[in-house]
């Protein structure tokens, strides 16, 4: 069963190789010819050696003298070979080595590729810490066998030339060199064969150490106001101790084998200086073939190792591509349809039979609304009542299980992909700034003048502060945001979503770390915007500025209507929103005025 | 979780000084520093080292088995000696398996050794990451506190398990084959040190533009990271924008320009390390012309000079090996010196530890005394603050964003300590007490409460381990969450998803207001722990908080003034300064700061 598996993986990793073969065939190329070069020089440098020695070197111990010439020959035949060795290391170490960058780069942008493409569905289903080192760790292992790759062809090569070779110097040498080169070859398969699983189970866990670091160390806020660091390091500490272990059980294999793979080429040489003096006893080869054969053997002792190289990337490399292929293989994509919305001013939005659910239960149970033009609707309701679930779904960000939305009278399942963007702008509850400048963070690539951004700052009220910072617009915000506060972080998002001016601008509690009265200045400023605006929203002052109130309850609509009519017909409603005034006019009872 | 204070309104950009030092020490330097910390590397490292010189003398049989054949056993009077041949191979086979053994013996214990010390080093990396203060943790990217211990260390345990081990194999088979080889004739030993020095130094040299080039290529890996990182985290925003092409455009420059900086790094590569075949050469080249001369005048026999060739390939491959060593040992001394960058840098905001003191449960009685605070590189966002909180009151602390709530929040829970001034805490000032006891004591529930990747009650037992399920549920029902639970699909088991995602902002400061309530502090610090929850949700906790934290202290931050009214005080913050203090009933009818907010807050619920 596990050899099964094992040779499955083998030929698996010779099928990721031929990817890359496929998809650099120049490069390949070019490192295999130089590959080629080193090891037919290799084997030469061995042949030349035996020739000098056998030539010039015994010759000359024999009879006590020598030509000038014909030493200033040999040298130079051996630094003329050497050379183009080299030329051939050179070669080779170039080639694969872009090779390999170039793999990584190709599917680094190809799974990124797809997560920008991807539903938000899918990458709920998937945690973060996998999808980072998709895109980072297991693309590096897919292509880590690259690099030695060539090497390991050449070497292959290079054992074919030397067993011809062999053979052609002496038949009885070539049967110890047909003993050892197949030992090794062996060796080096049953080597993989016990590494593969052990060096799966150790890169599984390389990638749990990091998500646990990962989410401990996104949470240390939480971690130290609880005083729970002991515990979260004993937790990491059982991870790192079973990494550990792991890589302890790689060691023993790996350390095993490489001294008997070292070992088995000496032998080889010892065997050939035994069975080579019987042989030259015999008069069956010279004392030049012995040097030359021996040294060969001294020389493929090296290289041959890097077979066991290739092999060893090769369980990772299997790992890390099935993981890569998950990612592009995923499917599930939001498809786009080609109707556009060429409407000018306020869209109209028309909610039908909307029901929603994630894995576990609905959360939304046939929704329906209409926002006519220009009109604002407040979407009241409960903590968890499935507010955001339908914004989200306003927007497109999710796909209802059923029913539909209509911008215009279009369905937004059939509009063109970027036609909801260039329509409607949503403010999510978290807002998330990238790594760039102010501007950047608010135009998102969007080409427009500085006053528009200007402008768009001064509607979220963060006009103030952005002028405030050293380089204005061209202030770097950090990683997600990191040196803004709560409050700026939400009006940049703001801003983000105004200076597109949509004509259907959704406000999922986009203000909720914003002060009252600079979120009282913020309404009234989007009063005047040419926007149908949806706005999720417990303040009844933001309340009242919408025209119409929608109040979902677990999921259901559970009144429609104005704010003042809703307050009279639905008694959840007027529990919810007049909750403060409830609360005070209760304790102004109980505290004698 | 909210990195940045929610109140530096105008922060200065960077916050120069408050991240984690990078250590500019030399590679040796850092190298010491990283073993010494770790002693776990040197535990037996005596055995290891002979193991590993056994494995070295095994390298030099075979030139030995060569020279002793060619001269001793094909040279004979009387054609080759094959019985004394024999023996000699006999017994230099017997010395290669012991070789092979003596190097499986040290792999062994080299990998179990360095692997202990390994996670060690890991896990002391991931506490002092937790020890840092708040401050010094949000200066650093979250990826990059991550790669410090998991990347950082795998690349020095590749070089300790392989690297390191190959520099000791290497300088001692170049000690041992030049001392064969000068038994076997100085001159020609002089000859291939001629030849091998200069090398040497010019791989030195190489090795400098290498490291300079690698050193370039691991900065682009966290520019790519981080791009990367933008399409997972950021999927709802790049996708409600259509902002896709512009972050494919923005990942696509970074995987560029890292790809390029990997492709220089590597054409150096290639251009050095064949150097070492050439000089291989010219050293053969010069050993066949030196050694035949030599011969010829009878200074040399044939099998010394044959031996000398095979001694010179035995010279090269520690050359050849050390190119390639030096590069993890680059690798590995910049994965030691971020490593150690975490261990170096002192929590500015430390645990006392057993010097601390232990404070006996009870009602707190808080104390700020002249107390500053500004943070790094910024200005000065508390001024000379001075207040004492009763035990068993109930204070809300209100104040515009930026006036310095949160400030005082963070000062009071010891997130940070103060430029100037003291904290007290029944008296004892908040540095002296020891942290298992202050955190057991006092718990802040932030706004953004961050629940990690489990169960709903798992989430909630953080707050106290071994609380059972039956405990959580009644947490809940006493919080006035009952409902609410009943109405999630599977109650208390509901898994939240990473960060919590899974349930809404306002769930999710539920479960943390439930957690800090489970941990039973005797003073409980809100940070506008319900700004995301809705008003009859929010009334009804801060009902069920009144009776709850009868007999303990709580303070709660907010803006809404909802939370003003039903404390027994108010503290009003501005610009740094408390201006107003007293029950709400005396405040809101003085004109001032509190009746300014008071009746905007007003004007928006009675709209």
């Amino acid at each position: 069963m596990a050899q099964k598996v094992t040779s499955d993986i083998l030929r698996n990793g010779m099928r990721v190789l031929g990817v890359a073969v496929r998809a650099e065939p120049r490069l390949f190329t070019l490192s295999v010819v130089a590959s080629a070069l080193y090891a037919a020089m290799t084997v030469a440098s061995a042949w030349v050696l035996g020739r000098v020695t056998q030539d010039v070197v015994l010759p000359a111990f024999d009879h006590g003298h020598t030509t000038t010439g014909s030493l200033v020959v040999g040298a130079l035949v051996i630094v003329g070979v050497a050379a183009l060795k080299a030329l051939g290391v050179a070669g080779r170490r170039l080639y694969a080595g872009m090779m390999q960058y170039n793999m990584q780069a190709t599917y680094r942008r190809a799974v990124t590729r797809q997560y920008l493409r991807l539903p938000l569905a899918w990458h709920h289903r998937h945690p973060t810490g996998q999808l980072l080192s998709n895109a980072n760790a297991d693309v590096e292992a897919a292509w880590a066998p690259i690099a030695p790759l060539p090497m390991a062809t050449g070497v292959v090569l290079m054992l074919l030339i030397a067993a011809v070779e062999i053979l052609f110097t002496d038949v009885m040498v070539a049967i110890v060199g047909f003993l050892v080169f197949p030992a090794i070859a062996g060796l080096n398969v049953i080597y993989q064969r016990r590494l593969a699983p052990i060096a799966a189970r150790a890169q599984q866990l390389r990638a749990e150490v990091s998500e646990v670091a990962h989410e401990s160390f996104d949470g240390a806020l939480v971690v130290k106001t609880l005083g729970r660091e002991a515990a979260e390091t004993e937790r990491f500490a059982e991870v790192a101790g079973e990494l550990r272990d792991a890589n302890v059980a790689v060691g023993r294999v790996r350390g095993l084998f490489d001294p008997v793979l070292e070992a088995l080429p000496n032998l080889g040489v010892l065997a050939v200086l035994l069975v080579g003096s019987i042989r030259l006893r015999a008069g069956a080869m010279s004392a030049g073939d012995l040097v030359h054969v021996a040294y060969l053997f001294t020389l493929l002792a090296f290289p041959i190792r890097a077979l066991g190289w290739v092999l060893a990337e090769v369980p990772r490399s299997v790992v890390g591509w099935d993981r890569v292929r998950g990612v592009l293989d995923a499917t599930g994509e939001l498809p786009y349809g080609d109707e556009s919305l060429s409407g000018e001013g306020p869209a109209r939005l028309e909610v039908r039979g909307v029901r929603f659910g994630y894995t576990d239960g609905d959360v939304l149970h046939d929704v329906a609304f209409t926002a006519a033009p220009g009109h604002t609707m407040a979407l009241v309701g409960p903590t968890g009542s499935g507010k955001s679930s339908l914004t989200n779904i306003l927007v497109r960000l999710v796909d209802p299980a059923s029913g539909v939305v209509l911008l215009d009278g279009v369905d937004v399942r059939d509009v063109e992909h970027g036609g909801l963007a260039r329509t409607t702008a949503v403010v999510p509850q978290q807002t998330y700034l990238f790594d760039d400048t102010v501007r950047g963070n608010v135009t998102l690539g969007l080409d427009v003048p500085d006053e528009d951004v200007w402008e768009a700052l001064r509607l979220a009220q963060a006009d103030g502060f952005v002028s405030a910072l050293d380089e204005g617009l061209g202030t770097r915000v950090g990683e997600r945001g990191a040196t803004l506060s709560g409050g700026q972080r939400q009006r940049l998002a703001l801003a983000r979503a105004l200076v597109r001016r949509p004509r259907l601008l959704i406000l999922d509690d986009a203000t909720s770390s914003v002060d009252p009265q600079v979120e009282a200045r913020i309404l009234s400023g989007l009063r005047d915007s040419e926007a149908t605006v949806v706005v999720v929203a417990y303040r009844k002052a933001t309340i009242e500025l919408a025209d119409e109130v929608i109040y979902l309850e677990r999921g259901r609509v559970a009144g429609q209507g104005p704010h003042a009519e809703l307050l009279g017909s639905s008694k959840g409603y007027r529990e919810l929103v007049t909750a403060y005034e409830r609360d005070e006019d209760d304790q102004s009872e109980g505290v004698p005025a | 979780m909210t990195v940045a204070d929610p109140e530096a309104d105008v922060t200065a950009d960077p916050k120069p000084g408050s991240g984690i030092s990078s250590g500019g020490a030399s590679g040796l330097a850092t190298l010491r520093t990283g073993l010494r910390l770790t002693p776990e590397f040197h535990q037996g490292i005596g055995v290891t080292l002979l193991l590993a010189f056994l494995a070295t003398i095994g390298r030099i049989v075979v030139p030995v088995a060569v020279q002793q054949t060619l001269d001793r056993g094909l040279n004979s009077v009387g054609g080759p000696d094959i019985g004394y041949i024999r023996t000699a191979v006999l017994i230099c086979a017997a010395a290669v398996i012991m070789t092979a053994i003596a190097a499986y013996r040290m792999n062994v214990r080299l990998y179990r050794t360095s692997e202990s010390g390994l996670a060690a080093l890991r896990v002391r990396a991931f506490r002092h990451v937790h020890d840092l203060s708040m401050l010094t943790q949000s200066a650093e990217r979250r990826g990059g506190l991550v790669s410090r211990v998991t990347s950082d260390v795998d690349q020095i345990s590749q070089f300790m398990q392989y690297g390191g081990l190959m520099i000791l194999i290497a300088g001692g088979q170049l000690v041992v084959a030049s001392v064969l080889m000068l038994i076997y004739s100085w001159p020609l030993a002089l000859l291939v040190w001629a030849v091998f020095v200069p090398l040497a130094l010019a791989l030195r040299f190489f090795q400098r533009w290498l490291s300079q080039a690698y050193g370039a290529a691991r900065e682009r890996v966290g520019d790519m990271l981080s791009a990367v990182g933008e399409s997972v985290v950021g999927a709802s925003v790049i996708r409600a924008y259509g902002a896709e092409e512009r972050t494919a455009r923005r990942i696509d420059e970074s995987v560029d320009t890292y790809r390029d900086a990997q492709t220089r790094a590597q054409r150096l590569v290639a251009m050095t390390f064949p150097s070492t075949e050439l000089a291989a050469a010219i050293a053969t080249a010069g050993v066949v012309i030196a050694g035949t001369a030599l011969g010829i005048g009878g200074h040399l026999t044939a099998g010394r000079l044959v031996a000398f060739l095979f001694l010179v390939t035995l010279f090269v491959s520690p050359l050849q090996v050390a190119t390639e060593v030096l590069n993890d040992a680059q690798n590995a001394i910049a994965g030691w010196r971020r490593v150690l960058g975490v261990l170096g840098t002192e929590p500015d905001v430390a645990d006392p530890g057993d010097e601390g003191r232990e404070l006996p449960r009870g009602a707190i009685e808080v104390r700020f005394e002249n107390v500053s605070f500004a943070y790094p590189g910024g200005p000065t966002v508390l001024h000379d603050v001075s207040a004492r909180i009763a035990p068993r009151s109930r204070v809300a602390v209100v104040g515009e964003t930026g006036s310095g709530k949160t400030t005082f929040a963070k000062l009071l829970t010891r997130l940070m300590d103060p430029a100037s001034g003291q904290v007290l805490i029944d008296g004892v000032s908040l540095t002296d007490i020891r942290f298992s006891s202050l955190r057991e004591r006092i718990v802040m529930v932030p706004q953004d409460g961050y629940l990690f990747d489990a169960t709903l009650a798992d989430n909630v037992r953080y707050g106290r381990p071994g609380a059972t399920d039956e405990d959580i549920v009644l947490a809940l029902t006493e919080l006035g969450l009952a409902d609410w639970l009943e109405g999630l699909p599977e109650g208390p088991l509901t898994q939240v998803g990473q960060r919590g995602e899974s349930l809404s902002a306002g769930e999710r400061q539920l479960v943390a207001l439930a957690r800090a309530y489970l941990a039973d502090p005797d003073l409980l610090v809100l940070d506008e722990a319900t700004s995301a929850v809705d008003p009859a949700t929010e009334v009804r906790l801060q009902r069920a908080l009144e009776g709850i934290t009868r007999g303990r202290t709580a303070i709660s931050i907010a803006h809404r003034l909802s939370t003003a009214e039903a404390a027994d005080e108010v503290i009003v913050f501005d610009r740094g300064h408390i201006v107003q203090r007293g029950p709400h009933t005396d405040l809101v009818d003085q004109p001032g700061r509190y009746a300014e907010l008071y009746a905007s807050w007003a004007a928006q619920l009675r709209a």
